[in-house]
């Protein structure tokens, strides 16, 4: 199937040649950083993580919320997720394969990646991560592939497929779950230790990752002739409503948790993040942002005649996921190095050459996710007609 | 076979740039390497012995380094007794380069002729030459 | 013998998975049959090893100073100004932020800005441990808690999970900045994490650390278990704290805080 992704229009060759362009900028920038090291980066002593972990943890979630279709559709034989599901296996396929460029592009000696597998340590919640991001990963690739080749075929997946969906369920879960223990069981930092992490983890993600299918449905149905299905897009509007609305709430219970115990340690990264802390107020604006986005963002999605408004559907989950994404992706993994375990203020900034490298990730990304989709929606095109038999 | 003037075609190309590396070496002269033992630790030796004998180091150099390393690091055991019950402590920069502080003339002569960069030297100090 | 493409390539397949478990189970060191391993004479030895710190031998900058260049002239730590980049093996921080749960309001100045010597705390129950996806930081037998460089891949997880900010990352290539360098240590390389080690080479040649070396009594070093040692004579003796002891690391840094002689003289009027 994958000359399927070879043959297309001219508009497709430029998109994949800007792609092409950004990713071979960012991996230029990524040879500076290769050579001189991640002093080219803003991270310090105090903040030794930033914006290629929290990109890293952000993915995990869009990776995991690929079960938000696959759930109603294998498990409650909800028919109208289809033809869509297929989106949401390959979104989690870029996003995994996203996830580990940003942690290859993190590490300090990526030549020894390999060491994690070689002297692999079962108490490091890091190795468990690799191991469940890699197995998620073949999973989508396997689903996804045998699924959509049956289609083409016009007949049913192998029999061997449906027990790998329903074992794709749970791991979806453990992936996100994993991510959050990375951060959740590590002594005197308060902002992540908790138990709520996991749990507001896997709301924000399946808000956010949905949320992102509903714009590259939309996107989708404006380039080619299939059409994921307006009911389909309308049922993952409500997940992500019902996934945001808890996310919300978790963030609630955060802010009461820390700030009515008056614990200073539960405060201060709040403080640092919302209100800025003894003059060191980088993160105030973005973190505000991100706040009042995502207010806006419930409002929308809440009222129903809002919600079935095709073009208020998809500025609320480009408003919402540009929330999430400044939160998670940036908010959660500073908020927890600021201020650092002794109560000094180390501030963090990506620089120029950092956020290079990152949107180059992203193009990588992206290219892996339009040439799936192509694949997959040029097969749809050609079985416009035929009845799916999954 | 179909296309196959194509894949013919693709077989040749693939060929030329595998052996690329052999035909671009065609006559050209390659010293043999020879490294040199004259230093002047070495020179004051009586009986001029490594810690193994020399046919074993030759071979077997780069997997004992490995297995001091570990063993000193990861075990924390520091000596070394050789075939011989002779005690030497387990370090590249105190015990192997004191002898061989010819690094440029010892362990490059042969590391470059084979093409192998081992990344001994951005922890290790080499030690200081004299330039002739 | 016929053989159709799919029955080919499974046996290409399960071939190339027997060479890479072939290749996975010889274990460094296998063809080597020559000599034995050792210890070097007159290494010291413990069952635990512990430090005790008396803060009050501490009394000027210089007294700091010694100790903590002996230490990073030993080790090759070189001296990178930009403190985001900082390498520190020992250094030294207020009293307020190093035992913050001891500070209140009304602590004496001379207290809360009294200058604590830092360094690992090779903690008996180690988080930086806990989190190495690579054991390259791990608990030697003796209790130290030791870094192997060698294998260290730079995920950093380690700084992150250390609540005692005991841990330093190569952000930059170390050499330039070592103004001297100690041609019988290692430096280290850009990308790997680096902490205080317990001067474990020296204790393998029969020495004290560095720093207690340089210390000239003001830091003790010896075996916690040994009940007549001198750590264990000294926490007997004295008031002793440990950093942050609520998060259950366990630290094997102890210091010595004589309250009545910070104050200059124990009486209460």
């Amino acid at each position: 199937m994958l000359e399927k992704a070879l043959v297309g229009s001219r508009r497709y060759w430029l998109w994949i040649f800007f792609l092409i362009a950004i990713a071979g900028i960012g991996f230029i920038a990524y040879l500076q950083q290769y050579k001189y090291g991640l002093a080219i980066t803003g991270l310090s002593r105090d903040v030794s993580w930033g914006l290629y972990i929290g990109q890293f943890t952000f993915l995990v979630g869009v990776a995991a919320s690929a079960v938000m279709l696959v759930i109603p559709y294998y498990l409650h034989d909800y028919k109208k997720f289809g033809k869509i599901v297929i989106l949401g296996e390959f979104l989690a396929v870029s996003a995994v394969i996203m996830c580990m460029l940003f942690i290859f592009v993190d590490m300090g000696q990526p030549m020894r990646i390999m060491n994690v597998m070689l002297y692999p340590n079962p108490s490091s919640v890091m190795f468990w991560d690799a191991l469940v991001l890699g197995g998620y990963l073949g999973l989508n690739i396997i689903i996804g592939w045998a699924t959509l080749h049956a289609d083409k075929k016009g007949v049913k997946p192998a029999s061997w497929v449906k027990p790998l969906i329903y074992l794709s369920i749970p791991w979806a879960i453990s992936i996100h779950t994993v991510t959050a223990f990375l951060y959740a069981g590590l002594p005197d930092r308060h902002f992540w230790f908790s138990a709520l992490t996991a749990a507001s983890f896997l709301s924000s993600a399946f808000a956010g990752g949905p949320a992102l299918l509903i714009i590259l449905s939309m996107i989708v149905r404006r380039v080619s002739r299939f059409d994921p299905g307006i009911e389909a897009i309308q049922s993952i509007a409500k997940i992500v409503t019902y996934a945001m609305a808890a996310n919300v709430f978790f963030i609630g219970l955060k802010l009461f948790t820390s700030l009515y115990s008056g614990i200073p340690g539960y405060g201060y990264s709040l403080a640092y993040l919302y209100t800025g802390l003894d003059g060191h107020n980088t993160l105030v604006p973005i973190m505000w942002t991100s706040s009042i986005l995502a207010v806006v963002s419930l409002v929308l999605l809440i009222m129903p005649p809002l919600r079935r408004n095709e073009g208020i559907l998809t500025l609320a989950c480009v408003v919402l996921f540009i929330s999430l994404w400044i939160d998670k992706g940036f908010g959660f993994i500073i908020g927890g190095f600021v201020p650092n375990p002794f109560g000094r203020i180390t501030e963090y900034w990506p620089t120029f050459l950092e956020t290079l490298i990152t949107i180059g990730v992203w193009a990588i990304g992206f290219l892996i996710l339009t040439v799936l989709y192509k694949i997959a929606i040029s097969v749809r095109e050609e079985t416009a007609n035929i009845k799916l038999e999954h | 076979m179909y296309n196959s003037g194509k894949v013919i075609m693709g077989i040749i190309i693939f060929l030329l740039f595998v052996a690329f590396p052999f035909y671009y070496n065609i006559g050209r002269v390659i010293a043999t390497p020879d490294p040199s033992l004259d230093t002047p630790v070495i020179n004051e030796l009586v009986e001029k012995k490594c810690v193994e004998p020399r046919e074993f180091m030759r071979v077997e150099h780069m997997t004992m380094l490995n297995d001091w390393k570990d063993s000193a690091i990861r075990d924390g055991r520091r000596a070394y007794i050789n075939t011989e019950g002779k005690l030497f402590e387990k370090s590249l920069q105190n015990t192997c380069m004191r002898c061989h502080s010819n690094k440029e003339r010892f362990c490059n002569e042969c590391h470059t002729y084979v093409a192998v960069k081992p990344y001994c030297w951005t922890c290790h100090i080499e030690p200081k030459e004299k330039k002739l | 013998m016929s053989m159709d493409r799919r029955g080919f390539l499974k046996l290409i397949g399960l071939s190339s998975i027997g060479i890479g478990a072939g290749w996975m189970i010889r274990k460094p060191g296998e063809f080597l049959e020559a000599g034995s391993v050792s210890d070097l004479p007159g290494a010291l030895e413990a069952k635990q090893w512990g430090m005790v710190i008396d803060t009050s031998k501490f009394k000027t900058e210089a007294d700091y100073k010694k100790v903590i260049n002996a230490c990073h002239k030993a080790h090759n730590v070189p001296a990178i100004e930009n403190p985001n980049h900082e390498i520190k093996w020992i250094w030294t921080d207020d009293f307020a932020h190093t035992f913050s749960e001891a500070k209140h309001q009304y602590m004496t100045e001379g207290l809360k800005d009294k200058m604590v010597l830092l360094l690992c705390n090779h903690c008996k129950n180690p988080p930086c441990v806990r989190v190495c996806p690579t054991k390259a930081t791990f608990k030697r037998k003796d209790g130290i808690v030791q870094q192997d460089m060698h294998r260290c891949i730079g995920c950093r997880f380690c700084m992150t999970a250390c609540p005692y900010g005991a841990r330093s990352f190569n952000y930059t290539n170390p050499r330039p900045y070592i103004k001297e360098t100690n041609p019988e240590y290692p430096t280290r390389m850009i990308g790997v994490v680096e902490k205080c080690i317990f001067c474990e080479g020296r204790l393998a040649r029969g020495l004290m650390p560095a720093c207690v070396e340089a210390s000239q009594g003001a830091m003790l070093f010896g075996d916690l278990s040994d009940t007549n040692s001198v750590v264990r004579e000294a926490l007997r003796r004295h008031y002793t704290l440990v950093r942050k002891p609520k998060l259950g690391t366990e630290p094997v840094v102890f210091y010595i805080l004589d309250l009545g002689r910070d104050k200059g003289g124990g009486e209460y009027a």
